[in-house]
């Protein structure tokens, strides 16, 4: 049953914005949200609605995937879009008790959900498209300059890549351990909600004692390896930009400064 | 004499003791050469030092006492210890906690990529690597999708990509199913006769150690035996002695013996112990 968990969410492919180079598509995520919290009004909304359409259809996600997406999130975006309804002053539309919705409520709040949810969408793009090796690869890239002011940048990569690693290892190893624990007689769909919780810690307990196990197996491996921190480390896999990443970066800057120019004109 | 690749003076080693116990010594006082090219099986039960005599081929000990040369350099020497590393390649027990990344061509690319071997160089030797152990189908797969025998070649892969003159399997095969073990030990056999790779073997398995070319026999952090397998897996009361199996083989064979039927001893495989036994039989019918 814990199989059943996707992490890392990727669906491989051959599609352009699979093969956009990762420092890329972290690039334009992060272009793309700035965009999205400058645009203020129908038209540069649109033109982000385009903007997201052409990404999806390029990428060849399933939009599907994406709206399923937004499903853990729908509480937070209706919490904020009500808020945003009944809280925001201006001309009164509608007034009962002490609730009034104002036409700009109405437009604020209607203008956060959208916001949200093409965020998420937006980011779930480039986590559907991007291997979870390239995209440490791509922040190691990326955070390189930060080496210079003493951020460990190699080290947090490999860290990430290692637990990415090591996430089905312990699911498998989790599965395991609660069915060693069931056969024992111990349950855990029933009871209170506190009774469950304490059911944990049974599987928690065994499950960490082996993760430090592992890790310290791995370590040695990996010295034995001739690892030694990440200097003088080359790759397989070195990163270079093709054309079509400029393509797409002067795209995606093209948009920005549309949405930057039209919100200067408040439009 | 012939050329040694790894060589142990008079070695001893102890694990820290806690608190209030004596320290146990793992190993007193062990000198052992591997000849460069040979398949040499380390042979002992739980507790007898075989996995601490492994551990200080590559420096992931190092001696309390005495000295080991790893191709003529001290591994004491800290400067020397990526030189020594990439010398003597080491496979673990547990498939799951060797492996690096998420990728098979990834984590057999590793190695190379921490001492610093150009790209293009890296695509070589991960390829030629996966080749030498039969994955060159499996690149681009996961490894937490493949079985333990699949694994630990991957492992396997990994060290040769460095180019090493030496692999170290500590115990490499006990967590796998038989098949898994048939696997590993082709591919390490094949490694050793095609490559020139040396081969040492940590086991407890006699079945195992019968398919080197020589068998250390370790009892108590020392080396008790030594020798062709044919001369030491026969030697039956003494293997008892320190708690070992003998194969089966000799074991029938040494009861036929002692039946009056006029065997050989040391026909290990089942297949020369058959001929042994017909042969035998022959003269009567």
């Amino acid at each position: 049953m814990l199989k059943d968990i996707t992490l890392g969410q990727f669906f491989p492919g051959t599609s352009l914005a699979h093969r956009l180079d990762p420092r890329t598509k972290i690039l334009l995520t992060v272009v793309y949200i700035v965009a999205l919290f400058c645009a203020e009004s129908f038209v540069s909304y649109g033109l982000m609605v385009a903007l997201l359409i052409t990404g999806v259809k390029v990428s060849g996600v399933a939009p599907k995937a994406l709206v399923k997406g937004l499903k853990p999130v729908l509480f937070i975006i209706c919490f904020t879009a009500i808020l945003n309804l009944f809280y925001t002053p201006g001309e009164i539309l509608v007034q009962f008790w002490v609730l009034k919705i104002t036409k700009e409520g109405i437009f604020t709040a209607f203008f956060m959900a959208l916001r949200i949810s093409m965020l998420i969408m937006g980011t779930f793009l480039l986590t559907y498209t991007t291997s979870p090796i390239s995209l440490t690869d791509g922040l190691e890239a990326l955070l390189g300059p930060l080496k210079k002011v003493k951020v460990p940048v190699h080290e947090l990569s490999m860290m990430m890549s290692i637990a990415l690693r090591f996430i089905p290892t312990l699911i498998e190893e989790t599965d395991k351990i609660m069915s060693a624990q069931k056969a024992r007689g111990a349950d855990f769909e029933s009871g209170s909600l506190l009774d469950r919780a304490k059911a944990l810690v049974p599987i928690l307990v065994p499950l960490f004692i082996s993760a430090f196990r592992r890790a310290d197996e791995l370590a040695v491996a990996m010295e034995c390896r001739c690892y030694h921190g990440g200097q003088g480390r080359t790759k397989l896999h070195v990163l270079r930009y093709q054309p079509r990443d400029y393509v797409v970066m002067g795209a995606y800057a093209a948009v920005l400064a549309a949405v930057l120019v039209l919100a200067r004109f408040g439009l | 004499m012939a050329d040694t690749i790894i060589k142990m003076e008079d070695l001893a080693f102890s694990y820290p003791a806690e608190e209030g116990n004596v320290p146990l010594a793992a190993l007193n006082g062990v000198s052992l050469s591997i000849e460069r090219g040979s398949f040499v099986a380390v042979l002992g039960h739980n507790g007898s030092g075989k996995s601490t005599l492994a551990k200080h081929m590559n420096a992931v000990l190092l001696p309390l006492g005495g000295k080991v040369w790893v191709d003529g350099m001290d591994t004491c020497d800290e400067n020397l210890l990526l030189e020594v590393r990439r010398r003597v390649g080491m496979v673990f027990q547990n498939p799951d906690n060797q492996i690096v990344a998420n990728v098979v061509e990834e984590d057999v690319a590793f190695g190379p990529e921490n001492l610093g071997i150009p790209t293009e160089e890296i695509r070589q030797r991960v390829d030629a690597a996966l080749q030498a152990v039969g994955m060159e189908e499996f690149v681009l797969q996961a490894p937490h999708h493949l079985s333990g025998g699949q694994k630990q070649r991957i492992a396997i892969a990994g060290i040769i990509a460095m180019e090493p003159a030496c692999i170290v399997l500590d115990e490499s095969t006990a967590m796998l199913d038989p098949s898994g073990r048939r696997e590993v030990l082709d591919t390490v056999r094949r490694l050793n006769r095609e490559k020139g790779i040396t081969i040492v073997l940590i086991t407890h398995h006699m079945d195992e150690a019968a398919l080197a070319d020589r068998i250390v026999v370790m009892d108590g952090g020392r080396a008790v035996m030594d020798g062709a397998p044919k001369e030491i897996l026969t030697r039956m009361a003494e293997l008892r002695a320190i708690g070992l199996d003998v194969p089966h083989t000799v074991e029938l064979l040494y009861g036929l013996r002692e039946d009056g039927f006029d065997v050989p001893v040391d026909a290990l495989s089942v297949e020369d112990c058959a001929d042994a036994i017909v042969a035998a039989l022959a003269p009567r019918a």
